[in-house]
């Protein structure tokens, strides 16, 4: 099974957010780079906007990742409560 | 079709034999990559293949340590990668040597800076 | 009053609304009138609405979080000119990596803004006409904040003034150049794989992720904070493009074998412009955050593996050139800095051969490689410069007619060879580095035979400055090619060791930090 991934920039509101990825996502593995992060995970990634604004502690719209994101590899579903990654194999 | 275009597509060639002083040469040494890339140069096409390898390699090969320790009768020669033997006393014509045609020598024995065939 | 509060609407409803619902069909005109260039590359599209922009981003949050990434962005910027950040950058050396960037990259940015400008408007589905405006502007934002970003280096350091006129005329330049010339001078499909797919998910991970994450590394926050805002537009980019392809399979079987050799074509075009790449990461880079190799297999072989891999379902394949690219990642970068290293009189930047404590890592990073077939020359290029005798080559190279690049590429199973292939049209011989560069040419020869090779047209005499008199006695065609080209001889170019920038860097360091 091959990994998405999903890379941020590293900052006080990614932190949040990666918080909440690991959270709903028991098998990502979160990489520490120079000024990023990045999260693999086998087959399938699923990012919460629940989640996301419990660890944040205020409202929190998923677009607003555009601003922090780097890059990603899966094919992407969106929704106004959930960003999916996954591939198809 | 040459190209997938939108209508009729036929441009000249950017580098035909007519555009230059003389026809080019592209000339490579084996085993010997410290030269990054062949070498392309225009060389008259009546020069004789000898006045070249005598007049033009040490200005574009020497700087290898190797180079001194060529012995020319016994290099091998190759057009456009086929084992070719050029008669030092005639022409690059002569030779069968035209516009952008690829020349490659080979010195058995010198295999580069450590034997790194650089 | 009673006021009645609507629910606000959902992304998939506000996206249908403000992208959808805003286009019509003309009746005016004829449809393929409007939209003229959709069937002359034999791609087949019946129904435009079915192609789906998973980010539903809306021109109105467009516009909210593109100013947000201005405004960090600038902030970001002030805070280290204001700081003098340039001081505190690892080493002067590192410097010149911004001075590639700048003159390769920058300038495709903007080819890249004018490419989807143009299919954008070709599209008739108003879905990707939406996602290609919006990367259009995007593009332009990338040139633009490179140059403002990279501006405050040109106050301090040589060879970042005449980026744009470079751009055109030096030879190492034509080889982004053409390819983006390539690009757009493709059909509106054939762009959109080019740049979009092939380009922007396959290849765009590798020239951005290390190069970015490497500025950080070595304390550039200037080019990081440029670099990390493009890249934030790069997911939106990078899915525009697979669901695009996705699209275009879905819609006709006879599409297959079309994009295929798009794939197979564009993956090598993008493939062999990154070797600028990969030699900025292992040579140029004075603290590397992952040799060419490592990025090579977490992002080509790892992510484009599973990618190809989910591609499978519609038949598409591995590109052609794949498995030679896989075994090239051993070599890459060695071979591209001896180019660099060896015409450092004909490049605007500083070249240097690696220090020992540089082969200990490149000998750690490439064990099966490096030791074996490239610290000899190193060694003997550092023993000749000890003495004197800085190697440079003052005769100009072949290159390869497709990638422009010199023919520096061995063949694939055999590391000490120089890999030569060449083809015949209309009584002239082609040559190329590869057989993915040759397949490329032999598809569409009338295309390629008007290569502007910058090699051929400086023996054509076309790179001279026009006060210039070749036909005179003493004439110097190195100088005066380094003239047209603007490069000031010793100051922009050359050794690292005997730059002006190196003896600045170490004058105004002195004075950043005592007194």
């Amino acid at each position: 099974m091959s990994n998405v991934f999903i890379a941020f920039q590293r900052n006080e509101e990614t932190r949040a957010i990666i918080d909440a990825i690991v959270a709903d996502n028991p098998q990502a593995v979160v990489s520490q780079q120079p000024a990023m992060v990045k999260i693999d995970a086998p087959g399938h990634m699923v990012i919460r906007k629940s989640t996301i604004e419990q660890e944040l502690g205020r409202e929190f719209d998923l677009q607003e990742m555009q601003v922090h994101l780097i890059t990603l590899s899966g094919n992407i579903d969106e929704t106004d409560d959930e960003f999916r990654l996954t591939w198809n194999q | 079709m040459s190209v997938t275009s939108v209508a009729a597509y036929d441009f000249p060639p950017k580098d035909g034999a007519d555009k230059f002083p003389a026809p080019l040469l592209y000339i490579g040494w084996e085993d010997h990559k410290m030269f990054c890339a062949p070498f392309c140069v225009p060389v008259p096409p009546a020069t004789k293949f000898g006045d070249f390898v005598t007049d033009a390699l040490p200005g574009m090969f020497s700087p290898h340590p190797d180079f001194k320790h060529i012995d020319w009768n016994k290099t091998e020669w190759f057009l456009s990668g086929k084992p070719f033997k050029p008669d030092m006393g005639k022409t690059m014509v002569e030779n069968g040597v035209g516009h952008k045609s690829v020349v490659r020598f080979r010195t058995p024995g010198l295999t580069g800076l450590g034997n790194s065939c650089f | 009053m009673d006021m009645k509060a609507s629910k606000k609407l959902g992304l998939k409803e506000r996206y249908t609304l403000m992208t959808r619902d805003l286009a019509w069909t003309p009746t005016y005109q004829a449809v393929k009138d409007v939209f003229p260039l959709t069937e002359y590359e034999g791609i087949k599209i019946h129904d435009w609405d079915k192609f789906e922009d998973p980010f539903r981003m809306t021109m109105d949050s467009y516009w909210k979080y593109q100013a947000e990434k201005e405004r960090k962005l600038y902030a970001i910027i002030d805070a280290f000119t204001q700081n003098n950040g340039h001081l505190g950058v690892t080493d002067a050396r590192y410097i010149n990596a911004l001075k590639l960037f700048l003159t390769g990259i920058t300038p495709v940015e903007y080819m890249a803004h004018r490419g989807f400008a143009h299919i954008g408007r070709q599209y008739p589905g108003a879905g990707p006409r939406v996602a290609c405006l919006m990367q259009s502007l995007d593009e332009i934002r990338h040139a633009q904040t490179q140059i403002h970003s990279l501006s405050n280096y040109n106050k301090y350091y040589n060879g970042f003034q005449n980026w744009r006129h470079q751009h055109d005329r030096v030879w190492y330049l034509s080889v982004p150049k053409s390819f983006f010339d390539d690009a757009v001078s493709g059909g509106p499909f054939e762009y959109i794989i080019a740049i979009g797919f092939a380009f922007e998910y396959v290849l765009t991970n590798l020239l951005f992720v290390p190069f970015i994450s490497g500025a950080a590394y070595n304390g550039d926050m200037g080019a990081m904070a440029f670099g990390f805002s493009a890249q934030s537009d790069e997911s939106r980019h990078m899915t525009l493009g697979l669901e695009v392809i996705k699209f275009i399979l879905e819609q006709d079987p006879a599409n297959l074998p079309i994009v295929q050799a798009w794939i197979d074509k564009w993956f090598w075009r993008g493939y062999r412009v990154l070797t600028l790449v990969a030699m900025m990461m292992d040579y140029m880079l004075p603290k590397r955050v992952m040799s060419w190799k490592e990025a090579w297999e977490i992002y080509a072989e790892q992510n484009g593996g599973a990618l190809f891999a989910d591609l499978a379902r519609y038949g598409i394949k591995v590109p052609k050139g794949w498995e030679q690219a896989c075994k090239e990642k051993d070599h890459l970068s060695h071979l591209a800095w001896n180019t660099f290293y060896s015409y450092g009189m004909a490049a605007p930047f500083h070249t240097w051969a690696p220090s020992e404590k540089d082969m200990e890592w490149l000998s750690a990073k490439y064990p099966d490689t490096f030791d074996k077939y490239y610290r000899s020359l190193w060694t003997h290029y550092a023993r000749e410069q000890a003495e004197g005798r800085r190697y440079y080559s003052t005769t100009l190279p072949m290159l390869c007619q497709i990638c422009q690049i010199p023919m520096i590429f061995t063949e694939p199973d055999d590391p000490t060879k120089i890999a030569y292939r060449e083809s015949d049209y209309k009584n002239i011989k082609y040559h190329f580095c590869s057989d993915g560069c040759k397949s490329i040419f032999d598809l569409e020869p009338g295309k390629y035979v008007q290569s502007w090779l910058p090699v051929h047209q400086i023996h054509q005499g076309n790179c001279f400055p026009s006060d210039v008199d070749p036909g005179k006695p003493g004439f110097n065609p190195l100088a005066e090619v380094l003239r047209w080209y603007r490069i000031s001889d010793g100051i922009d170019n050359r050794d690292y060791a005997d730059s002006p920038d190196k003896q600045n860097f170490e004058t105004w360091r002195t004075q950043a930090t005592g007194n």
